[in-house]
């Protein structure tokens, strides 16, 4: 990579699209699919990971040249765990509701594997500022797949946004969506229509 | 009897794959083949007893009466990652088929999000010693349960015609919806787990 350097652009935009955290490298599967029965629980949890991921990419990359290679995996973690722990603590004093609801998915934001790939993939190799970027653009992509989830699933299996019924009676709302089922059948589907749209813009 | 209800509810009722969607990683990529995910299972259940009785006393008998609450996660990866080095060092010296047949899948486990939910759901249902140990095997069998079914499911799927664009990881999550729905039937047992 230092010989042909990536426009710094690149490095932000990959993780939103070409290299979706979520939708394309089917990374982090338990919390998109856990916490995306509304869009409120979505935004939070993709809020608590992207602060765990840029801040342990921003320290792996600082101190990527310390660390001896036999036990990186573990000096990731630990990383990981150290901020992971500050997020949940965090939300558990400012917003308690939100923290109830997403439950044991915020500690294990340490296990989630987007950010201990990021960290093995990136940046362990690469230097601050593009750690940070590379941070931002994976944070992004999986903001926007969770938000995309959260959405299609709230809005159908509750029929309204935010807690607001749009319908009412006329449109009776299917449970299942915001119910474990719902989650995967929503993934799934969102998984195809990419693949197809990627498909035909190639076949064009 | 709370035990049974325990065991029951932790492994069908609140099935770990499907309802609280932990361990989806392996779940996916783990489950192309009957025997390997039968083996995976397997080695899941082990770990998962092993880190439920190493979890609870240092949670309950060093973190907690030192003040220590907020090392919590730290300290549970790190045990769960040293556990898994052992058990691998161990399953090599003593028996050799067993452990070419787990091959990479043993410290895969470490970052199995099912093992340390396990330790997180024990700590936050103020689990005693002897039900953390049956939740423990029960969301161990819950989870090979899970991935044997969906294993001979997509043995079947290999030879079956699938849209070409849900091909891969699409076609396995809808198979995997359905099975969620399938599980749903269980919640009429009762219990929470």
């Amino acid at each position: 990579m230092p010989r042909q350097p990536v426009p710094l652009r690149q490095e932000f935009l990959k993780g939103l699209w070409d290299e979706n955290p979520t939708l394309v490298q089917v990374l982090g599967m338990c919390p998109t699919l856990a916490v995306t029965n509304s869009i409120v629980n979505g935004f939070a949890m993709a809020m608590a990971t992207g602060f765990v991921l840029i801040c342990s990419n921003v320290v792996v990359s600082l101190v990527r040249k310390l660390i001896p290679n036999q036990v990186r995996m573990g000096a990731y973690m630990i990383i990981i765990a150290a901020f992971v722990t500050i997020a949940d603590m965090v939300l558990a004093a400012q917003y308690p509701d939100i923290s109830r609801a997403l439950g044991p998915y915020v500690p294990l934001i340490v296990v989630n594997c987007i950010i201990l790939g990021r960290a093995e993939a990136f940046a362990s190799k690469n230097g601050v500022g593009r750690s940070l970027l590379d941070a931002l653009g994976n944070s992004c992509g999986f903001l926007v797949s969770l938000l995309v989830l959260g959405t299609v699933r709230e809005l159908i299996g509750t029929g309204g946004l935010f807690g607001h019924v749009f319908w009412g009676e006329t449109v009776h709302p299917w449970l299942v969506m915001i119910l474990p089922a719902g989650a995967f059948l929503t993934l799934g589907s969102a998984m195809g229509l990419i693949n197809h749209l990627v498909a035909r813009r190639e076949a064009a | 009897m709370d035990l049974i209800f325990l065991f029951i509810a932790s492994a069908v009722i609140n099935n770990y794959v499907l309802t609280y969607f932990l361990g989806i990683c392996p779940f996916i990529g783990v489950s192309r083949q009957l025997d390997t995910a039968t083996s995976m299972g397997l080695a899941v259940i082990f770990v998962m007893t092993l880190t439920a009785a190493f979890t609870w006393p240092i949670n309950h008998l060093v973190l907690a009466p030192y003040g220590l609450p907020f090392l919590k996660y730290v300290t549970f990866i790190l045990v769960i990652a040293a556990l898994v080095q052992l058990v691998e060092m161990f399953i090599r010296k003593t028996s050799q088929p067993l452990y070419l047949a787990l091959g990479i899948y043993l410290p895969l486990i470490t970052t199995n999000c099912a093992i340390l939910g396990l330790a997180l759901f024990m700590d936050l249902r103020e689990y005693s010693f002897v039900q953390s140990l049956v939740f423990a095997i029960g969301a161990g069998l819950g989870f090979t349960i899970a991935l044997v079914i969906m294993a001979g499911i997509r043995e079947e799927l290999a030879f079956a015609r699938v849209p070409r664009a849900l091909d891969g990881p699409g076609i396995t999550l809808i198979v995997a919806g359905l099975l969620a729905l399938a599980f749903m039937g269980f919640a009429g047992l009762g219990g929470t787990g």
